[in-house]
């Protein structure tokens, strides 16, 4: 989806202001939203893609006028709904109306550490031979997908080589949907500046991106 | 709370207000421990930060067997540190020369490293870095301070999978004589990310 996350090469967001000796966070709320956002990933309801797709479904005007944390809040309200563990009426009750479904799924203080040390790989064994190798030419697809994609707007029909195979990796695109992992090969892809950008990249520029194999064709 | 710059003392902001209620809600239905949301903010607020990616940077600093490690996978040589878990499932080290300086950036989320740089700054997960820096990242050096000479070329490295990437700095000038814990104090975090570089040895090193 084209939605308000994909930044790469927008113009006029303002300074970058790093704040010195910045806080972890900015407010105790901060905290929970990470907290509860992550509590609530172990009860099984969605991934990380799907997270993402709640949080980019945001409307744009509604992405760039609220703080990161604020978008966690509006993606993990969303999800919760979605799935059915939370109601409008609950958030304007501010109490629990109906008992939570997955109860038996509830990740406890004892085993939140082990659930932030396991982590969740995206690698998956390797079941098809690699289609690209490391040198080869490539071109990313031209695309305007309706759902999750991680192919940036910027990165698209662009030519470019392949740095790194990285291994079958789950593909986001179908995971955020609920149509399963679907593994595919994940490249590093490089980019010169004037590829991206024209006469005026940066001299001396390149980007990469990491590219799942139907992002790229053969050139 | 003591927060110097905010004019509502006496009330709490509307957020705090919402996320009490969400959290009152999870906790009543059984869907969250609360003592487990604690357990998040601490991980991230005590143990976990760029500390150990200086740790990770010095030991390539210091030993050449272990930077080999680190080219090979990555993934493996942190985790032998202790470093590991989520966003750091799989890890690629960058290694700035005098010829390619690197930075990395998320354009599409806030794609970082956390079990070697902690959970990322503001500015690293807001518009302005995300849009610009795959474009003029030259530029964006500058604003933190940072000139490189002309002609090192500049890789920006952008997180669109689960491959995260850690900068290993260039190790600075006159720190020879120092010992691996001595040579992490010099690893900043933006020096992890490629918006700085690693701090100068005032003074000499011997």
């Amino acid at each position: 989806m084209d939605g308000p996350q994909d930044l790469g090469g927008k113009s006029n967001f303002g300074p970058i202001a790093p704040e010195a000796d910045e806080p972890i966070f900015h407010a105790d709320w901060e905290g929970k939203v990470l907290g509860l956002t992550l509590a609530v990933g172990g009860l099984g309801y969605w991934n990380i893609d799907e997270g993402r797709h709640l949080r980019e479904s945001l409307s744009p005007i509604e992405y760039y006028s609220k703080t990161y944390y604020e978008i966690w809040y509006e993606g993990l309200t969303a999800g919760l709904k979605k799935h059915g563990e939370l109601s409008d009426d609950e958030l304007s009750a501010g109490k629990a109306l109906t008992p939570g479904v997955r109860q038996d799924r509830k990740v406890t203080a004892e085993a939140m550490p082990g659930m932030l040390a396991a982590g969740g790989p995206s690698v998956r064994q390797t079941t098809q031979d690699a289609r690209f190798e490391v040198g080869q030419t490539v071109r990313t697809l031209q695309a305007h997908p309706p759902g999750h994609t991680r192919l940036p707007g910027y990165a698209r029909n662009k030519v470019g080589v392949i740095v790194g195979a990285r291994g079958m990796h789950v593909f986001p695109d179908t995971r955020a949907h609920g149509e399963g992992d679907q593994p595919q090969w994940l490249y590093t892809v490089a980019f010169e500046g004037e590829a991206l950008w024209g006469k005026d990249a940066e001299p001396g520029l390149s980007c990469t991106i990491d590219a799942w194999e139907s992002y790229l064709e053969a050139v | 709370m003591h927060d110097g710059d905010h004019h509502h003392d006496n009330s709490i902001s509307e957020m705090d207000a919402k996320v009490r209620a969400l959290e009152t809600i999870l906790v009543e239905k059984g869907l969250v421990d609360p003592a487990a949301v604690d357990v998040v903010i601490e991980t991230y607020s005590d143990k976990v930060g760029p500390q150990n990616g200086a740790k990770v940077v010095a030991k390539a600093w210091a030993d050449p067997e272990f930077r080999a490690r680190l080219e090979a996978d990555a993934s493996e040589a942190i985790e032998s540190l202790g470093f590991e878990g989520r966003q750091g499932e799989h890890m690629i080290a960058v290694f700035n020369t005098p010829q390619q300086h690197n930075m990395v950036v998320c354009t599409l989320c806030s794609c970082y490293p956390w079990p070697v740089l902690g959970l990322p700054p503001v500015w690293y997960k807001s518009p302005p870095y995300r849009s610009r820096v795959v474009y003029e990242p030259r530029k964006v050096l500058g604003e933190f301070g940072v000139e490189l000479p002309a002609d090192t070329k500049i890789r920006v490295w952008d997180s669109t999978a689960e491959l995260r990437y850690l900068v290993i700095p260039m190790r600075p000038a006159g720190s020879e004589g120092l010992s691996e814990a001595e040579l992490a104090t010099l690893v900043t975090r933006d020096s992890m990310i490629g918006t700085g570089l690693a701090t100068p040895v005032t003074g000499g090193a011997s």
